[in-house]
């Protein structure tokens, strides 16, 4: 990813700022993508998600926790988190080398640490957690893509999560930071700033950059970025809330027999008729 | 001191359930004071304790559990059994044939890589491993029927208030059903058409296992599907 050189006159930013900018694809400069997240897609999966942030296609599955193997790798005093970031051959143009990369390693270790502070990992000693992430189709971002899906899929697989982790990217494109850069932009952009964000936590655990800002762009963008996160985490917490059918209004209604639920686990039965 | 939802609202990981003193009970956690959720699931406040009813949840074995899993390894006088959690269970020949191992048996003969078993869990090492015991009434390898898969924290509800909603079932389809705790179920009837139903009925519980009224409205499902077959 070749980022062209940014113009550093703050003279020539000023005048072009007052032409008309125009994102590729007609967006404004803080706006999302659509995004379209669904659960439990996998159900040979402990938990699955999908999703569509504009062209990316992105599948996520997380088994676990479970023995790790190789043994040697688990940790006596809490468990591991492994991602498994992987692009198919089709995913981008031209095809792709199906073996795993540099970069795949890089993104799985970075997604790792992007979702790691929302787990609690010290209840699970000698264990994994495993989270396979395949892009189906690439179209730039597909690393804060992959945090979205992979996050309603650990909360899909009933893993215990103290928030859960929204991403989002914001750049510059012609001298304006702009939210969410597309492939495109991506590419003939002058800078990308992935961010992952705990809404309600109000942590990042995932900052890269990738190009040259200044210093005030880059708090311009970071800021621009944590808001793309709070837009995209509303989205997941709708996946969440859809695969039971319920709307906050429906859930208030229930009542009585849900009370088993909660119930102490009874004896199973078993009666030969 | 204040609670932030309504008693059966829908929580996602992270959403503030209470602020002030509470106490932090199942899949909750406390953070400066107030209490979180860590699971989806239903929120559900008491006197004195706020907790969410997990509508997903891993198992997390407790001695006692009758559980069905299938052994994965076989070891010195002992077999791997995968029962779904978080680390492999152990089954010793002492609890398997009641006699404790000799080089001369062929312990594949008693259970082999593959096989599946209905075993109840006697202890947790001291690493938390759980031990099984095939030794029992009901208990031992499974010959026949289908085994499937729901999320543990739906098993409460599928066995129903004291026992309701699975004795219903057995009644309505005349099948042997065995609920493991980890969430695996096998079922074994006169013939496969009856074991079908109760696949379709069981998943049909876990679609809906949040919603009210389940009982009846399965009870319902039944009886239509029996008259059509009529």
């Amino acid at each position: 990813m070749s980022k062209s050189k940014a113009k550093g006159k703050t003279k020539t930013k000023r005048k072009s700022r007052k032409k008309k900018f125009e994102r590729v694809d007609g967006r404004k400069a803080d706006e999302l993508r659509p995004v379209k997240i669904e659960t439990g897609v996998i159900p040979n999966a402990d938990g699955s998600a999908y999703i569509e942030m504009g062209r990316n296609k992105i599948i996520a599955g997380v088994y676990g926790p479970r023995e790790m193997h190789p043994k040697r790798l688990s940790k006596p005093h809490r468990g591991v988190l492994r991602v498994r970031y992987h692009m198919a051959p089709f995913s981008v143009d031209p095809r792709r080398s199906p073996a795993p990369s540099r970069r795949d390693t890089e993104i799985g270790m970075v997604m790792t640490d992007a979702l790691e502070p929302a787990l609690f990992l010290e209840r699970y000693p000698r264990s994994v957690i495993d989270v396979y992430v395949e892009i189906i189709q690439a179209d730039g971002g597909t690393r804060c893509a992959s945090v979205n899906a992979a996050a309603v899929a650990l909360v899909d697989a009933g893993i215990p999560m103290k928030d859960l982790v929204a991403s989002c990217a914001a750049g510059k494109m012609e001298d304006h930071i702009v939210l969410d850069l597309g492939d495109y932009e991506d590419k003939k952009g002058q800078a990308d700033v992935p961010v992952a964000y705990m809404p309600k936590l109000e942590e990042v655990t995932l900052l890269q950059m990738d190009g040259i800002l200044t210093t005030d762009e880059t708090v311009e963008a970071v800021e621009l970025a944590i808001e793309g996160c709070k837009q995209v985490y509303e989205v997941q917490r709708e996946a969440l809330k859809k695969k039971y059918g319920m709307d906050e209004e429906d859930a208030a209604e229930d009542a009585e027999e849900t009370e088993e639920l909660g119930e102490e686990p009874a004896e199973s039965e078993e009666e030969d008729k | 001191m204040s609670a932030k939802f309504e008693t059966r609202d829908i929580v996602v990981p992270g959403d503030l359930l209470f602020e002030g003193r509470a106490r932090a009970g199942d899949n909750t956690y406390r953070n400066e004071g107030n209490i979180y959720a860590t699971r989806v699931g239903l929120a559900n406040y008491n006197k004195d304790r706020v907790s969410v009813i997990a509508l997903e949840a891993g198992f997390i074995p407790l001695v006692g559990d009758l559980v069905i899993g299938m052994v994965t390894d076989i070891e010195l006088g002992q077999w791997k059994v995968d029962i779904g959690a978080e680390n492999e269970a152990i089954l010793t020949t002492n609890d398997a044939i009641g006699k404790p191992f000799r080089s001369y048996q062929d312990m594949t003969k008693i259970l082999d890589v593959g096989d599946t078993i209905v075993a109840k869990i006697v202890d947790l090492d001291r690493r938390r491993t759980p031990i099984l015991s095939i030794m029992g009434r009901d208990l031992g390898k499974a010959r026949d029927g289908f085994l499937i898969d729901i999320t543990p924290s739906k098993i409460p509800r599928l066995i129903g208030k004291k026992g309701s909603m699975i004795n219903m079932i057995l009644k309505e389809t005349r099948c042997q059903v065995t609920i493991g705790q980890n969430g695996k179920i096998l079922i074994s009837g006169r013939n496969r058409e009856n074991e079908e139903l109760v696949v379709k009925v069981i998943k049909k519980i876990e679609a809906e296992a949040h919603t009210s009224g389940l009982t009846n409205r399965i009870q319902e499902y039944l009886k239509d599907i029996k008259e059509q077959r009529k």
